[in-house]
């Protein structure tokens, strides 16, 4: 991998230097390939996907690799390398670049046939044949490495176990806090940790691996070992040439990679740097790689570019559990104080050590690793904000926004700093992460960085005044709406004013909103703090259809439309709406969403229409706002001779649990007694059918201009838990879509989807259901009708009027013709525009 | 137009009818950020106050749908420019003006803008 990267910096280097030849000898049968993502092999990802060097590149630059012929000597006098095929080739700089080989410790029997190393592709393959007839897979070595290969192991259905030497796992990169965390985690994935516990010999019956005896004398029955007990340097060429080695090994090299012949460098895993260690990790290598290049075209040594050292930091790549360690992580360093989050429950350890001057030295993550790509970089620096904002779940407050410095490195890898991403979008135009990606190479390596990569370039296309279409408008261009959702609830704000004010992007006291941003704040506001819509500022805020609660239709009039929960009303009350809508001469339609609507009121007829219904048993059907329209219902088991369950009495329940539920968008539902789904429960926001068992849940439907069929989130739940299951889902879609961003786009849109949806509202793991619980428990229990309540107070009912200085007068201009024995209202042809 | 900051507690919203001023509603009853519809000899008139105090006069007409509905669109601001935007179909107009920042025009050609009234609060 450092040589590949070494013959890029080579080949990138201005200016080229004249007569450059390149020649690669290399031991394997392939090209330099990924190592670091080598275990995504098991899971698909093909060699060739794993390459890093294609025929373009060699060509283009005339590069000569001859594979499969590994060197045998070094004749530094004649400046000669041999091959194992007999090949001598001539150089002026020999570059070693032979990496390092697995450690296999010496125990009676390590070389019995079902023995493995885990270092290149053709150890994979062999680690696959041999767990196709396996049952039992055993890994010496609880490392980073060590856990990805047990990883693999379970994935391909071994019963997998770990040995390691070391009290805990990973214990060069964690404490133990992290440790006993990062073992549950583990073991929940299957795999069984035997920690404290050395290797003593291998069981060998009849030629091939039949178990394996552990320190304490138990024997583990296993069909294959992968040794993955650490690495040694390959420097044996280099030994034999007469090159300095370290003690423990390693080619000693100076900070400019050069050994102790000017004629040969060596690079990557094989080197021992000043600092007197030799690393095992890829982002030293490439920057050793960077330096000696440097060597090469630029002549004299440049003491701008030389390699003296770099961190450990690590973090675990294993499918479902986060790891990392970064920099002083046991916290040796004198005076240093650690600041500690543990939520063994959850599965979660954080730890950062802070140093007696205040700055960033370390720290270890496991279980949410999520700000390891911000605080790796900040490792030396002052922390900018209080460190429990840093280790806190995000859902016990907010999360601290980090002001990284420009000189952060933010991609370790490939050595990028934040002010090379910066310049990237101000000066090459790049406007998104692939862009970056290949303008500076940051995040093509382990891919850790890519997510803050991707927060850099929003905020530097902010900064340029490039809209990236995040916030609500422009009076709230830093939020979305599901930020300022957060922050009404977690400010416990009570009014657009306050809001404005203290979060708006507009100056002044006064500033105002806009269109966009006023309803959906009166959105969040409902939601979150109760009280009536209309009252105060919040009247300010609604669109006209919630102003006036009722629908504005294209003549200026309104439609009346009462709740109908689940389409059941008795005669008496059929009777109510009939009379109502003759006296005040409505049009009446029966609606797709079980609704009698009642259409051409005018403004001031609204009360005295509503103070009918209201004295009947009706109350408001939200037929107006982003809130539940409807629950739709079949006729369900009591009458209908296939129904299973009673469809109509749980889509009155789901009706008049979620009425008058403020969020994004408006939400639609239905139930159906059975799979013959006569309520087209399917193309709703939250649908359910009946099962013999229970009820099957499926969210994320909707008819419009886009319809969407909804998909199934749980099957056979029982009624309580249907509607807890309901409740959360409901919830956390308020809480985290954008405005007028149906369940269907928000499903699509947010990360990890359905599956996300469901860990969440399921499993509780974001540990947030209890929060949604209780608003959704708020909602229920302080539930009013809004047009009672505004009946009930006449500075309400005041609003309803056409003229503000002739409260008394009709609108005229509202005027109907008839058609089919009912009203039509007559539109409006030409305009006479007048003014003074 | 004018527009002018009311305190006192009698203050009252009056319209210039080219004859003379007609008295409206007290100002208290205008919402901060809403308008209210008045007739003033047979036309209607859009009357709105602003967060920060502000009073304007404008046609009740959209001219985009012909309904009367002005007055119950939502007030707010573009840049500098005070706005109120038609409850119909959302476009925006400037408040002290009555031009249409969103479109020239109405379907049938004619300008998109609304007549403007003076308004005053008067104690
Ligand atoms: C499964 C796995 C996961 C890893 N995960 C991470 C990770 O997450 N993060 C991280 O930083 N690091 C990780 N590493 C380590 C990383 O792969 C190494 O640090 C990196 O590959 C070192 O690069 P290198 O070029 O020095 O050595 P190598 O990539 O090993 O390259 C050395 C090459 O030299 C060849 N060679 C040796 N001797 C000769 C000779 N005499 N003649 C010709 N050719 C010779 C070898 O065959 C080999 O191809 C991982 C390693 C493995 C195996
Ligand atoms: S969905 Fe099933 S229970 Fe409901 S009406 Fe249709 S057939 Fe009957
Ligand atoms: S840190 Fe590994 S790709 Fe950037």
């Amino acid at each position: 991998m450092v040589g590949q990267r070494f013959l890029e910096a080579l080949t990138e280097a201005e200016p080229r230097p004249p007569g450059l030849r390149i020649t690669v000898l290399a031991e394997e049968p392939r090209r330099a390939y990924d190592r670091v993502h080598l275990t995504s092999w098991f899971s698909g990802t093909t060699a060739e996907e794993l390459s890093l060097c294609d025929d373009a590149f060699a060509a283009e630059h005339g590069i000569d690799i001859r594979l499969g012929d590994p060197v045998e000597t070094i004749d530094r006098a004649a400046r000669t390398v041999t091959t194992r095929a007999g090949h001598t080739v001539g150089y002026d700089t020999l570059v070693l670049a032979t990496g390092s080989y697995p450690f296999v410790p010496p125990v009676p029997g390590h070389d019995t046939p079902g023995c493995f190393v885990y270092r290149t592709i053709e150890d994979l393959e062999a680690i696959k044949a041999a767990a196709e007839r396996a049952r039992v897979g055993v890994v010496v070595g609880g490392g980073l490495l060590g856990l990805e290969a047990a990883g693999a192991l379970t994935a391909m259905g071994l019963d997998t176990h770990v040995v390691e030497f070391a009290p805990r796992l990973m214990a060069l990169q964690i404490d133990d806090g992290g440790g006993r965390v990062l073992r549950r985690k583990i073991q929940d994935l299957g795999v069984t940790v035997h920690t404290d516990a050395g290797t003593r010999a291998i069981v060998d019956r009849a030629g091939r691996v039949a178990g394996m005896v552990l320190s304490d004398g138990t024997e583990l029955a296993t069909d294959l070992v992968v040794f993955s007990a650490g690495v040694r340097p390959r420097d044996r060429l280099a030994r034999a040439a007469g090159l300095a080695v370290g003690e423990r090994g390693g080619i000693v090299v100076d900070e400019y990679c050069r050994t102790d012949d000017p004629h040969v460098l060596a690079i990557g895993e094989c080197a021992l740097a000043v600092d007197g260690r030799v690393y095992g990790l890829v982002a030293p290598g490439y920057a050793m790689a960077e330096v000696a290049a440097r060597q090469l075209v630029a002549g004299p040594p440049d003491p701008d570019r030389t390699f003296t050292g770099a961190d450990l930091s690590t973090s675990l790549k294993l499918l479902g559990v986060d790891v990392a360690g970064f920099g002083d992580a046991h916290g040796v360093a004198e005076d240093c104080v650690e600041v500690l989050y543990s939520d063994p429950l959850a599965g979660v350890y954080k730890k950062l050590v802070i140093g007696a001057d205040g700055r960033l030295l370390g720290g270890v993550l496991v279980g949410d690793a999520e700000a390891y790509a911000q605080l790796r970089p900040l490792t030396g620096s002052p922390l900018p904000v209080p460190p429990e904002q840093l280790v806190l779940p995000a859902a016990a407050g907010p999360r601290g926004q980090l002001a990284l410095p420009d000189t952060a490195v933010v991609c370790s890898c490939h050595g990028v700093a934040k002010g090379t991403i910066r310049a990237a979008v101000t000066e090459h135009d790049v406007v998104d992460v692939p862009g970056v990606k290949r303008c500076t190479k940051a995040g093509t390596g382990c891919g850790g960085c890519v997510k803050l990569i991707g927060k850099i370039v929003t905020e530097e296309l902010a900064a340029a005044g490039i809209e990236t279409r995040r916030g609500l408008c422009e009076h709230f261009a830093r939020y979305t709406r599901a930020e300022l959702y957060e922050i009404v609830r977690v400010k416990g704000i009570g009014s657009f004013a306050r809001l404005i004010d203290e979060h708006g992007s507009a100056e002044g006291p006064d500033a105002d909103g806009c269109e966009v941003c006023k309803p959906a704040v009166g959105s969040i506001l409902a939601s979150l703090s109760g009280g009536h819509i209309l009252d105060g500022e919040q009247a300010a805020l609604q669109d006209t259809n919630d102003h006036f609660l009722a629908n504005l239709q294209r003549n200026g009039s309104y439609s009346v439309v009462p709740r109908i929960p689940g389409g059941e009303v008795t005669p008496e009350g059929l009777i109510t709406i009939g009379e109502i809508a003759r006296d005040f001469g409505l049009y009446t339609k029966i609606t797709g969403g079980q609704r009698i609507d009642m259409f051409g009121a005018t403004v001031d007829q609204l009360p005295s229409i509503w103070q009918r219904l209201v004295a009947a048993g009706f109350e408001s059907g939200h037929a107006y706002g982003k809130a539940l329209r409807t629950v739709k219902s079949c006729v369900g088991q009591t009458w209908c001779r296939y129904g299973v369950q009673d469809s109509v009495a749980l889509a009155i329940e789901l009706e008049l649990r979620y009425r008058g539920l403020r969020s994004p968008h408006k939400l639609k539902s239905a139930v159906s007694g059975c799979t013959r789904e006569c309520a087209e429960a399917q193309s709703k926001d939250f649908g359910v059918i009946a099962t013999a068992e229970g009820w099957n849940l499926y969210v994320g439907g909707n008819g419009g201009t886009t319809p969407r069929h909804a998909e199934l989130l749980a099957s056979d739940l029982d009624h309580d838990t249907l509607i807890r299951t309901i409740d959360r889902f409901l919830m956390l879609y308020i809480r985290t879509a954008d405005r007028l961003e149906r369940t269907a786009t928000w499903l699509t849109r947010i990360e990890g989807g359905l599956d996300h949806v469901r860990a969440v509202v399921m499993d509780d793991a974001l540990g947030i259901c209890a929060d949604l619980d209780e608003l959704m428990g708020r909602h229920v229990e302080t539930y009013e009708d809004e047009w009672a309540a505004t009946l009930a107070d006449p500075e309400r009912v005041r609003r309803f009027v056409s003229f503000a200085n002739a409260p008394g007068v009709p609108d005229p201009t509202v005027r109907f013709t008839a058609e089919r024995e009912q009203i039509k209202p007559v539109l409006f042809e030409r305009l006479e525009v007048r003014g003074r | 137009m004018t527009s002018t900051t009311g305190t006192a507690v009698e203050t009252t919203v009056e319209i210039a009818t080219g004859t003379g001023w007609v008295t409206i509603c007290p100002y208290d009853r205008l919402t901060p950020g809403r308008g209210v519809a008045a007739l003033i000899e047979g036309e209607q008139v859009a009357v709105f106050r602003t967060r920060a105090g502000e009073l304007y006069a404008l046609g009740n007409r959209d001219p985009f749908s012909g309904a009367y509905v002005m007055s119950r669109g939502i007030v707010g601001r573009r840049g500098e420019v005070p706005i109120v935007t038609s409850p119909m179909y959302q476009q925006a107009f400037d408040l002290r003006t009555g031009e249409c920042l969103d479109e020239a025009t109405t379907p049938d050609g004619t300008p998109a803008a609304l007549p403007t009234w003076r308004v005053r609060a008067r104690s």
